[in-house]
């Protein structure tokens, strides 16, 4: 039984390798999402295009305006003369932010009077809006605690220090490298499942594996393994490209990061069988893959947390088995995550790879009959 | 004989006949076929409601831990204003440890921490530092975590000064304030910008989804020798083929743009007119696009899963609907000029958002005029009705 099972399992990748259109699928997704993806994804706000309204003509509006000018985050400052002017920038979208100053902002602020700036934010890009309002109100408080305080008691009461973990420097690659790799673990099994099957019915090549001695369950082990090991084969790929090339730390175990990625495959090849014992051709299996494909990538919480989604969307997502692998991926990468901790996340993967892979199997068998 | 003689006698009305011929033949394959329906109808809606739920960047009720390491009344009231926000799920602790932990797992999404000699300092007028963790592995709800800490802190540093005596209000209010404004979306709900985005990435892969097969479908069928046979030119051939399927995209950008409105409360402040020349520039240089997939792949498996790489995916990763293109390093932000939804996701947002701003439309419209003009050229060009 091992030697028609192992012969199978050669037989499927050699017709993967062979096969241009698998081929393709094999590489060039996972290609352009490195070279496109992992920089694209940003979760920062860097380049930013600001404009100052200055109607103050002391030095404090210009030593503030000097802080914004060597803050990294900008890239142009524009300078204005009128609200008209301002309203424009925002308009035409040349601005995200303009720093508002009122005209006696200097002598306030010398005299020791409470001194006001105004940011005036483009609210079509509000996410970026405000992590720049937060930069700002960095620069602002900066200065504030260098500013002399004649009749203002000798220091700000108290101030919020941040400190950010994991991630110190907020670099949206070591973001979105670990989530690339989940994403193109689930890309490859499932792809690769759903269209083995698909692809021996359009061919009519699948009436001979079931006249084989082949049994319906080593047909399917037949089917599982090949994805399995492409799946684990492009995510050491891209795991050896994201610590190597783009330097994301890997500070925990590779082995729970194997652990998992295995038992989530099992999960992702549950449904790709699915979807592959109910499509008649190779299109209607790729349209499968899209349409479990998207809504489990937009509901992973790579895109945006999960915790923003409505409460009854949160517990539909406890059924998709992305959002746990990402957390483990992430967690190994960055965190050193304990493994105590990355099981919380596997076992539900176990669950769901078990109900996948039992739904596929009472599926195929129906099928084959 | 006769045929010929109509040909030379009115050449322009032959070829109206003839485009409108196919136009009605398309135009009832479109109508029996089921899947067509889905993708103008069904699909759309279903995206809109997966992008418009799932989708968001407002933090709502995110857990954070509080650790007061010794109690006092100033860090009563502090962790008072922080039960209070609307943004917070707040756990509170003595000791940090174990939140650490948590923040470890997932659980918590930062950690405020006031140290033991925090209401000493405070009471003796020096620096107490209020300590903000945030997890970096998401960094943008990190930033947001940290922006809306200084926010409570910003707002009960203020309440406290009021409560106490002059003097300790000039002790505690920073010399230089900032008051922030938020143009055209002064909630700052996500909703409002991430739905008109999604829109474009949803049309993206809808006008090239449409177009797509409808080619290759000929050549798999055979009927592309049909049609061959008859007099048509590959103008007239490519119109009769896009007209149908041009109507069908706005139809269902129609109902994009309305489910956007009616059931997720956005506010669509632009005109209709405007929206309509937008959205048809769009389709324009979308539709072609699909076709020439078609033309190239003559098949409809490679075509469908081209259209969905070469729709799908850019469209989502570098329109700027959901990261921001100018954080971008500068070789993916040239990249993302060769991408039409990347004039359309911006024309959207305002249109929604802010209304009919030349500035932004006339621009991006024309970007997308010689995109459809780009494409069409190409798909004229390759285009072939003849046997080899």
């Amino acid at each position: 039984m091992v030697d028609r099972v192992v012969s199978l399992i050669v037989k499927e990748l050699l017709a993967l390798w062979r096969d241009r259109k698998s081929r393709t699928i094999l590489f060039v997704p996972p290609l352009f999402q490195m070279l496109i993806f992992s920089f694209a994804a940003t979760e920062e706000a860097k380049n930013v295009r600001m404009a100052v309204l200055n109607r103050d003509s002391g030095t404090a509006s210009r030593d503030l305006i000097a802080r914004f000018e060597g803050a990294p985050t900008f890239t142009r400052i524009d300078h204005l003369s009128s609200d008209g002017e301002l309203a424009q920038v925002i308009d035409s979208r040349q601005a995200l932010m303009v720093l508002h100053i009122p005209p006696d902002f200097s002598r306030d602020v010398w005299a020791g009077r409470p001194a006001k700036v105004q940011l005036v934010l483009d609210g079509r890009r509000s996410n970026a809006a405000q992590l720049v309002a937060g930069y700002s109100a960095a620069i602002v408080d900066a200065y504030n605690a260098e500013l002399p305080r004649p009749g203002r008691g000798p220091r700000p009461a108290s101030m919020v220090v941040a400190r950010t973990w994991f991630n110190p420097n907020l670099m949206s690659t070591w973001h979105s490298v670990p989530s690339l790799v989940a994403i193109l673990t689930t890309l490859m099994g499932l792809v690769v499942t759903a269209l083995s099957v698909a692809r021996e019915r359009e061919l009519g090549t699948f009436e001979q594996l079931l006249i084989s001695p082949l049994s319906p369950t080593e047909i399917i082990i037949g089917k599982t393994a090949p994805a399995l090991l492409v799946g684990v084969a492009e995510a050491s790929g891209m795991i050896l490209v994201g610590v190597f090339a783009f330097r994301v730390p890997l500070h925990g175990s590779l082995l729970l990061l194997y652990a998992a990625m295995i038992v989530y495959l099992f999960a992702v090849i549950g449904v790709g069988l699915f979807i592959s014992a109910l499509a008649k051709t190779q299109q209607q299996a790729i349209l499968g893959a899209f349409v479990f494909m998207v809504p489990a990538m937009l509901l992973s919480g790579f895109a945006s947390p999960i915790e923003n989604m409505p409460d009854w969307l949160q517990t539909v997502s406890y059924a998709n088995p992305i959002r746990y692998f990402m957390v483990v991926v992430k967690g190994v990468f960055l965190k050193d995550m304990p493994t105590v901790v990355a099981l919380g996340h596997i076992w539900p993967m176990a669950l769901i790879a078990a109900a996948t892979l039992a739904a596929a199997t009472w599926l195929f068998k129906r099928r084959m009959e | 004989m006769r045929d010929s003689g109509l040909k030379s006698a009115a050449p322009s009305f032959g070829s109206l006949r003839r485009v409108m011929g196919l136009v009605r033949k398309e135009s009832l394959q479109i109508a029996r076929d089921p899947s067509s329906y889905l993708i103008a109808g069904l699909l759309p809606l279903v995206l809109l409601f997966l992008f418009g739920y799932g989708v968001s960047l407002d933090l709502r009720r995110v857990e954070v831990g509080l650790v007061v390491e010794q109690a006092t009344p100033e860090t009563e009231s502090l962790v008072a204003a922080f039960r209070n926000s609307p943004y917070f799920r707040v756990h509170l602790a003595r000791h940090r440890q174990p939140f650490e932990d948590d923040l470890v797992a997932g659980r918590l999404k930062g950690v405020v921490v006031l140290a033991s000699d925090f209401g000493d300092r405070l009471g003796a007028g020096e620096t107490a530092p209020v300590q903000v963790i945030v997890d970096g592995s998401e960094p943008n709800t990190a930033g947001l975590v940290t922006f809306y800490v200084q926010g409570v802190w910003g707002t009960w540093v203020g309440e406290e000064a009021l409560s106490r005596t002059g003097l300790a209000v000039r002790n505690v209010t920073p010399p230089i304030s900032v008051e922030q404004r938020y143009w055209f979306n002064p909630e700052l709900r996500s909703h409002n910008f991430l739905i008109p985005g999604s829109i474009a990435i949803i049309m993206s892969l809808i006008g090239t989804l449409l177009t797509a097969l409808v080619v290759a479908r000929e050549w798999e069928r055979g009927t592309m020798e049909a049609l061959m046979a008859t007099p048509i030119t590959r103008l007239e051939f490519l119109l009769g083929k896009l007209l149908p399927y041009f109507v069908m995209g706005m139809a269902a950008m129609g109902l994009a743009a309305t489910a956007a409105v009616l059931l997720f409360d956005v506010p669509f402040r632009g005109s209709v007119l405007a929206l309509v020349v937008v959205s048809a520039a769009f389709l324009l240089a979308m539709l072609p696009l699909g076709l020439l997939i078609s033309t190239l792949t003559r098949n409809q498996f490679a075509a469908s899963q081209a259209a969905l790489i070469s729709a799908f995916l850019p469209a989502f990763e570098l329109s700027g609907f959901i990261f921001e293109i100018d954080s971008m390093p500068w070789v993916i932000r040239t990249i993302t000029h060769v991408l039409p939804a990347r004039y359309f996701v911006p024309c959207l947002q305002t249109l929604f958002l802010a209304g009919d701003v030349p500035q932004v439309l006339v621009p991006n419209t024309l970007a997308l005029l010689a995109f459809a003009t780009l494409l069409f050229g190409l798909l004229v060009r390759s285009t072939r009705l003849r046997l080899e």
